[in-house]
């Protein structure tokens, strides 16, 4: 999130939109509640289905699920037409007045940006840049064969007009890129009626009318949005709304993503991803030669124009990189060997997850440890991941239950016989649940809260790490007994634990706070740091092998003062939410992310009753309730932008260059498989770089072969994806699978609420009863009438009811398709064609 | 339930006095359910099941997202979910808790004709003593929201207690307790009353529900638990909510202008019996029944 949950309560307008928080984050949801009782806030909800959520709403329109940039482009469109926007933010705080190369070219025509290459599904992204002057060739490493050609840099002074009114300009080029979102087609792709449509517009964009500032707008979503092949560009439709209505860095405001487990920002804010190392430092290739050429190609320069600053907080990328090796490495780090560099891996293709299960499938993926997930029910094409399972040598699971995945070779539809046939090695460890450890969670929010072992792992059961540790040292004891190819990366790792075989947790993350290994002094305020003392932030972290970090962005949650994730003072001085002494939260204990955008380029709140921070004349300096995210003391006048993690100091509304693999722009596409034809051009439907997937269980449904229904999957609060099924209070509120489907559709095929019935996509099918209900209704999308259904996700082959024979036994993820998002690699788990009949 | 330090106001089937007949309490419990802000997470339902020891209770799926058709003798707490859709064609998802209601007159005290088994304290909290209870199921006749419920093996009837063990304590009931939204509170009636009525003015004045207003029916002179609804005119739409509820007056009867009838009568009917003993002599002892022992 850019903002946080408490600070929802400081929102008047809301709209919800790929996420059900009543149903999936109910303790959250208090706030909106909040904002809503106590500023009369606004909530408006987008959904395919009427959920919990919107039974709380002050409006609903329900959408056809995949259809969210027509939607959120139609908004975007609405807002510039009828100066719903922030003017003077814009200018100042975006790319708005930035000029784009000639070359660029919209894909207003054929669906395709310009430099698209038609055999390598790729886009040639050199035209998807700003133009300007300076910095432009940074001497790339020569590209190794197969590897796409360096792409130019951005320039250092960019070409930049104030008045927004160049042709050329990313906010002229966004005003022609949107016009083709009308009212009129916003209703034939997304079924949303133009007349309620235009109302969810009006009350949305009511916060900016005749662009007063005062008021404040948020966004909040989850996985709805992120489940598509084209998920990060729903998510940048949102934020360039954000953008244009002047939304972000504000109380009450901002781009919110709601995680889906208590702890999945803290995994992929440690690389939980492939192509990430810890705080989101770009992994290396195999073009990078050394560590130097590495840190060429992932430390940008500032590129902004002329008469502007920019603080361009990631040219520290050496500082934060040099400190994670000697956090790995310790010792054996050091300049000379450019800080352990060969002991990295180098990521030369993409190890996603759908990715991962289809080398499986490929039998070059010999074997798995999954531990806190159940691989063969979270992925799409479930009988794909069990396939793949048959095929490996060996699989270890660490649950606190045995799930689908342990249990892979008992699937239904495998028979004794096949069973017998199935080679892999299964080894099945008892692990330790959430309340059997201590550690920190890092919630969406980015607070990370220190927990405690509340009971102690039951009988044989280990906790998670401790066998990881054992599995490590053993591995690290052969290498010293028999040598190896490479044995350093793995002799030489730090394991400085005071109980190597279960790393005291609170030790790990002192060491992900990171130490300074020499003593250090701040020449401005000759504040000191002796050897081995802890960091208290980022700011003090060294590119010379004086400092150690194991993830930069937490760097001041352990401190000399102590743990920082486990403090608990509740007090809120300034009543915003801020909560400055409960928990810790990243970066450097900052609430609001982009805070600085609260105010205007003087650097006075835009809502003096909702002050965050701002410039003190008295102090020279950048102050407020909240830590302000910006260069304490760049003065208003040097134009300095707020957005600090961008070379352009600016909220990007154009991204440019290789920023994403599908376009600067948000552009609507239709999920790969889908009832029409892209409305926008039909010769283009689907996101043209999206890659579909070759193996016999891979396949796609169209409406030709009889697939028509679109359906959409989900959790819900009784339940917590497979695990809780194993629990009888949870299995009592919601004791078995049903698919919910309008009333029309079931009077079509003849079924009554509560008799089971089938549906199949063309990959697999799945049994329930059907829930016949009017929170879906038909749709009419571009003239057809449509049906969407839907289905939640959290029954399986193993469970209390499953293990007595009660339930279908079937995974929802048996229909989902092998696709996903290029620049997340998200499956799309939303949006696939089903038909349904009868059971 | 443990009446440890609570006071009785009105006790069931009693003829002697009563402690704590017309005495003022400082003041009356409640609590107020804003349906406006229930998102129908059932954190109440687990809540209840837990804090009372309930065991697990079968469930199948039945076409809705509530758990059980209605409340059960273990169940005392159940969030109803009602589709409707209104006349402008917008659709409305309303999910109210349906609990006991804790009325003021309280019915099944009125019709419950074992001393004592129904008592109601002078905080409000009308509570079910399963000591003293002879599972005649009277109470259901005299309660016009359904609520008590038998229990087949231990012939008594149950309900929720308010958590008496807990509000005694000065604790807040459990489901309260477990509200992630706040659309559950609980206070004296007083102040529970004012929010409420704040609410709903809010909800008429800014979010265009002309009608919103508060349930706290007159008919069982104001309950223990009231409701916000978005349209007070219509509570029957949130699952059965009666507009206008009464004692029925079979109850009132049988409770006062009857009661002296009936006792006459059961006078009578005693000193037949006699008279039948002394001219006919004991019954031959047939076979027992047969209890059912099956649980619901």
């Amino acid at each position: 999130m850019t903002n946080g949950w408490v600070d929802m309560k400081n929102t008047d307008m809301m709209l919800i939109m790929g996420g059900n928080p009543a149903e999936n984050h109910p303790c959250g949801f208090k706030w909106p509640v909040e904002a809503k009782r106590t500023r009369n806030a606004k909530m408006i909800v987008v959904d395919p289905r009427f959920t919990r959520t919107a039974a709380v709403a002050d409006m609903f329109c329900q959408i056809r699920a995949g259809t969210d940039i027509a939607f959120l482009g139609g908004l975007i469109h609405y807002a510039i037409e009828n100066n719903r926007i922030a003017k003077d933010y814009l200018v100042n705080y975006t790319n708005a007045g930035f000029i784009v190369e000639k070359d660029f070219k919209l894909p207003d025509v054929d669906g395709l940006f310009s430099g698209f290459d038609d055999q390598k599904q790729t886009y040639n992204r050199a035209s998807w840049n700003y133009q300007g002057s300076g910095g432009k060739s940074p001497a790339p490493p020569a590209p190794k064969p197969g590897q796409p050609p360096a792409l130019p840099a951005l320039p250092g002074t960019v070409d930049f007009d104030p008045t927004l009114e160049n042709p050329n300009c990313v906010f002229q080029l966004l005003k022609k890129h949107y016009s083709r979102y009308t009212p009129e087609m916003v209703e034939r792709i997304t079924g949303i009626p133009k007349e309620q449509f235009l109302k969810a517009a009006d009350l949305y964009t009511s916060v900016r009318k005749d662009g007063d500032m005062k008021k404040v707008s948020t966004i909040i979503y989850a996985v709805g949005w992120t489940h598509h092949s084209f998920g990060t560009q729903i998510i940048r439709t949102a934020a360039i709304l954000q953008l244009v209505m002047g939304n972000v860095g504000r109380a009450g405001g901002g781009v919110n993503a709601l995680r889906g487990h208590s702890n999945i920002q803290g995994a992929t804010d440690m690389a939980g991803l492939f192509d990430s190392l810890p705080g989101y430092l770009k992994t290396p290739t195999p073009a990078d030669a050394s560590f130097d050429d590495w840190m060429k190609r992932v430390t940008p320069t500032s590129s902004k124009p002329a008469a502007w600053d920019s603080f361009n907080y990631y040219s520290n990328t050496p500082k934060f990189t040099v400190s994670f090796l000697k956090a790995l490495y310790g010792d054996a780090a050091t300049k000379q060997n450019g800080w352990a560099f060969d002991y990295l891996p180098k990521v030369d293709r993409n190890y996603s997850w759908v990715q991962m299960w289809d080398d499986m499938y490929n039998g070059t993926l010999k074997g798995m440890l999954a531990f806190g997930m159940n691989g063969v029910a979270i992925g799409p094409n479930s009988k794909k991941n069990i396939d793949a399972l048959k095929k490996a040598d060996f699989l270890v699971v660490g649950e606190i239950y045995p799930n689908e995945t342990s249990d892979f070779w008992r699937a239904p539809g495998i028979s004794t016989d096949e069973m017998k046939q199935i080679q892999t090695t299964v080894y099945n460890l008892p692990c330790a649940g959430f309340a059997e450890k201590d550690g920190s969670m890092t919630n969406s929010a980015r607070w990370v809260l220190w927990k405690n072992t509340a009971v102690p792992t039951p009988g044989d059961a280990r906790l998670d790490h401790a066998i990881l540790a054992q599995i490590f040292l053993k591995v690290r004891e052969l290498y010293k007994k028999e040598g190896g190819k490479f044995p350093d990366p793995i002799l030489n790792l730090t394991w400085n634990y005071s109980f190597p075989s279960s790393p005291p947790l609170a030790e790990v993350l002192k060491e992900i706070n990171g130490k300074a290994l020499a003593d250090l002094e701040d020449p401005a305020t000759k504040q000191q740091i002796k050897a081995g003392q802890q960091l208290p932030g980022f700011a003090w972290l060294k590119d010379d092998g004086t400092t150690s970090c194991g993830n930069w962005i937490y760097s001041g949650a352990f401190t000399e003062a102590g743990n920082q994730s486990a403090r608990r003072d509740p007090s809120d001085p300034s009543g915003m939410g801020v909560h400055p002494a409960w928990g810790w939260s990243w970066p450097a204990n900052r609430r609001v992310l982009y805070n600085r955008a609260s105010c205007d380029v003087e650097g006075k709140p835009w809502d003096p009753s909702r002050k965050q921070v701002w410039w003190s004349e008295a102090t020279q300096k950048w102050v407020g309730n909240d830590v302000p995210d910006f260069k304490a003391d760049s003065k208003p006048k040097d134009h300095m932008g707020p957005f600090i993690m961008t070379a352009e100091g600016v909220g990007r509304i154009f991204g440019p260059l290789a920023a994403f693999a599908d376009g600067p722009f948000p552009e609507f596409y239709e999920p790969i498989e889908s009832p029409i034809d892209n409305p926008l051009h039909p010769q283009q439907t689907h996101n043209p770089v999206v890659k579909r997937f070759k193996t016999p269980d891979d396949k796609y449904g169209t409406p030709k072969d009889g697939y028509t229904i679109v359906c959409t999957t989900y959790r819900m609060t009784e339940h917590y994806h497979y695990w809780t099924k194993n629990n009888p209070m949870n299995v009592q509120l919601v004791p078995e699978p049903f698919i919910e489907i309008p009333a029309e559709l079931a009077n079509d095929i003849g079924v009554h609420g509560g008799e089971k019935i089938k549906v199949s996509s063309i990959r697999g099918e799945y049994i329930a009863k059907a829930m016949v209900t009017k929170r879906i209704k038909p749709m009419i999308i571009d003239g057809k009438k449509v049906y969407q259904i839907g289905f939640q996700i959290h029954q399986g082959y193993r469970g209390i009811e499953e293990d007595e024979g009660k339930n279908a036994r079937t995974l929802a993820n048996l229909l989902t398709p092998t696709v996903y998002d290029p620049n997340s690699y998200t499956p799309e788990f939303k949006g696939f064609l089903v038909k349904v009949e009868r059971a | 339930m443990s009446q440890a330090t609570l006071r009785i106001q009105k006790i069931s089937g009693h003829a002697g006095t009563v402690p704590g007949e017309d005495t003022q309490r400082e003041f009356t419990v409640c609590k107020l359910v804003d349906t406006t802000t229930c998102i129908g997470c059932k954190a109440c339902e687990v809540a209840c099941v837990e804090w009372n020891d309930m065991p697990f209770s079968q469930t199948t799926f039945d076409n809705t997202y509530q758990t059980m058709p209605d409340t059960r003798w273990n169940y005392w707490n159940l969030i109803l979910f009602n589709e409707h859709e209104r006349e402008d064609g917008t659709l409305q998802w309303l999910m109210r808790k349906h609990q006991c209601m804790h009325c003021a007159e309280p019915g099944c005290l009125e019709a419950c004709p074992a001393d004592g088994a129904i008592v109601q304290y002078t905080n409000g909290v009308v509570d079910f003593q399963q000591d003293h209870c002879i599972g005649c199921g009277y109470c259901v006749t005299g309660c016009p929201f359904n609520i008590p419920k038998f229990n087949s093996v231990t012939k008594r009837m149950y309900k929720c207690s308010l958590c008496t063990d807990r509000v005694s304590q000065g604790l807040e009931p459990a489901c309260i307790k477990s509200c992630p939204t706040g659309c559950l509170h609980f206070g004296s009636k007083d102040d529970m009353k004012f929010l409420a009525e704040k609410r709903a003015k809010q909800l008429r004045e800014h979010f265009g529900y002309e009608n919103a207003g508060v349930y706290d029916p007159p008919g069982v002179g104001g309950t223990g638990v009231i409701y916000v609804l978005h349209d007070a005119t219509k509570p029957e739409l949130y699952g059965g909510l009666p507009s206008n509820p009464t004692i029925p007056l079979a109850v009132k009867f049988w409770k006062h202008p009857l009661k002296w009838l009936g006792n006459i009568a059961l006078v009578g009917g005693l000193i037949g019996l006699f008279a039948h003993y002394l001219r006919f002599g004991p019954k031959a002892h047939d076979e027992p029944d047969v209890a059912s022992k099956e649980g619901d």
